[in-house]
């Protein structure tokens, strides 16, 4: 609150200039202006909408790929070095070989989404996998679990603790490659709005996406966080175990 | 029609390490076995070939069908609520109404939806047991189940898996390394040793046992013999577990 409060003083004072940074108050009214007229939300949903459809492939990506190398011999020998391999890849220095291969549409922003958020999750879903207690496994098999209802009922659910950490590391990083990707060549999109009005020296409104992304980037994880808070609730009470 | 456990010439090698060896066994229907040997004998690689999760290098096995075992540890999902465990790989209607009647049997119809980590030890164990016998087992197989539970809560499983068995009457066998514990409940205790059964002693005791009675000492006394344990009180003795079989 002070630093707001400092903020404020400074701008109103011209000690911050308002082609550098927009006074909080500035910021509000934008923030209002850009709500009422509508073009506020058709932004946000279009980037809602992209790392919703990138995490989708991600997460579906990552959850088989984990799958397939942590339940098979010949897929963790093939499978794991190549992806090892692209996982130590700068995939935010690939955007413009993902322009030159999908184009300049939606299709390079959400691959890069799903890019992000492939690795977190198969990295901690596989680790989650392999920390699964042999015994659970030969006691579903001895009551009569078959392979998938052993993958449904023992493998998933043992392994889901490490994996929602993974896809709270996930939704990060798709907020993060999202601004990457908005930022070259959208026309629509809360990172469009950003660089639209860099154009005009208009800071407020630079402010108010950088303040939306921030929002979405904590609710996304408090969702997941509940989710957590739900399917993990046969967990033992630990000491400040809140998160 | 009820069917008996049949093994001949059973041969189990590890790495060229001969663990069972030629080894027959019968187990009539109803028939409550128990193992003993001490650490490294090959009684839990014989329950464990009984049970399916052990491949025989040689000799032939018939085991009758369902079976359920009871393991050491009570191996709970720990997310699922004590009665899903209960009911786990069964299908179909009133299966939660079989895994409540079978927990009701083990005393735990208050802990139903419990999760797994909160049962006590001995909890977590009848746990285990109400889940082996909700298949309704022909054929018990007990890997010292009693073995992780303290000495008063392990008097009580021993009367409560009296009465279960001979409420349902399923062949049993069960492995233990405590000779006390093999004289309370077995028709017939079997010794094993280096792979190779050493003894076979029926116990004639009538139930309910106890350790007090003369022809219960007088056994314990043979059988401590011929596990080669030097004796001199008369109080419980169990082989010294070391090296996990």
């Amino acid at each position: 609150m002070l630093f707001v409060l400092l903020w404020q003083l400074g701008s109103s004072s011209g000690i911050i200039p308002a082609a550098k940074l927009a006074a909080p108050t500035a910021i509000l009214s934008a923030f209002w202006t850009l709500a009422v007229t509508g073009a506020l939300w058709s932004d946000l949903i279009v980037s809602v909408g992209r790392v919703a459809a990138g995490f989708t492939i991600g997460i579906t990506l990552g959850v088989t790929l984990a799958l397939v190398v942590g339940l098979s011999r010949p897929g963790d020998f093939v499978l794991d070095p190549l992806l090892q391999m692209f996982r130590t890849l700068p995939y935010l220095g690939m955007t413009p070989l993902l322009i030159l291969w999908f184009g300049i549409g939606e299709a390079p922003k959400i691959a890069l989404v799903a890019f992000a958020s492939v690795f977190p999750v198969y990295m901690t879903l596989l680790g989650g996998i392999r920390a699964i207690d042999p015994k659970l496994i030969e006691t579903a098999r001895v009551f009569g679990l078959g392979r998938w209802e052993t993958i449904r009922e023992v493998i998933l659910p043992g392994s889901l603790a490490p994996a929602l950490v993974g896809v709270r590391y996930a939704l990060g990083a798709a907020w993060l490659s999202l601004v990457v990707g908005e930022q070259i060549n959208a026309d629509r999109g809360i990172g469009y709005m950003i660089m639209d009005a860099r154009d005009f020296l208009r800071t407020d409104i630079i402010v108010v996406g950088l303040l939306l992304y921030a929002i979405l980037g904590l609710s996304t994880d408090a969702i997941v966080r509940q989710i957590e808070a739900r399917a993990l609730a046969w967990r033992p009470k630990t000491l400040g175990a809140n998160t | 029609m009820r069917t008996s456990v049949r093994v001949r010439d059973l041969t189990v090698t590890f790495a060229e390490n001969a663990v069972l060896r030629e080894l027959d066994l019968d187990i009539a229907p109803g028939e409550f076995v128990a193992l003993l040997g001490r650490s490294g004998s090959g009684k839990t690689t014989l329950l464990r070939v009984l049970a399916g999760l052990q491949a025989a290098t040689s000799g032939a096995i018939a085991v009758p069908s369902p079976s359920a075992v009871v393991f050491q540890e009570p191996r709970l999902l720990p997310w699922k609520h004590v009665v899903d465990n209960v009911a786990i790989g069964m299908h179909g209607d009133g299966v939660r109404e079989r895994a409540t009647a079978a927990l009701r049997e083990v005393g735990l119809e208050h802990r139903l939806d419990a999760w797994p980590s909160t049962l006590s030890g001995g909890e977590a164990q009848r746990a285990g047991l109400a889940r082996a016998l909700v298949r309704d087992p022909q054929f018990l197989l007990l890997d010292e189940p009693f073995a992780s539970v303290d000495a008063l809560t392990r008097l009580r499983m021993h009367d409560l898996v009296i009465d279960l068995w001979r409420l349902h009457g399923p062949s049993v066998l069960l492995v233990t390394h405590d000779v006390d514990e093999a004289l309370l409940l077995a028709d017939r205790i079997v010794l094993l040793e280096a792979g190779r059964i050493a003894a076979d002693i029926p116990i004639a005791l009538a139930r309910p046992r106890e350790s007090t009675n003369p022809h219960f000492g007088e056994l314990r006394h043979r059988i401590l013999d011929l596990l080669g344990v030097p004796q001199a009180s008369s109080g419980p003795i169990a082989i010294p577990a070391g090296v996990p079989v």
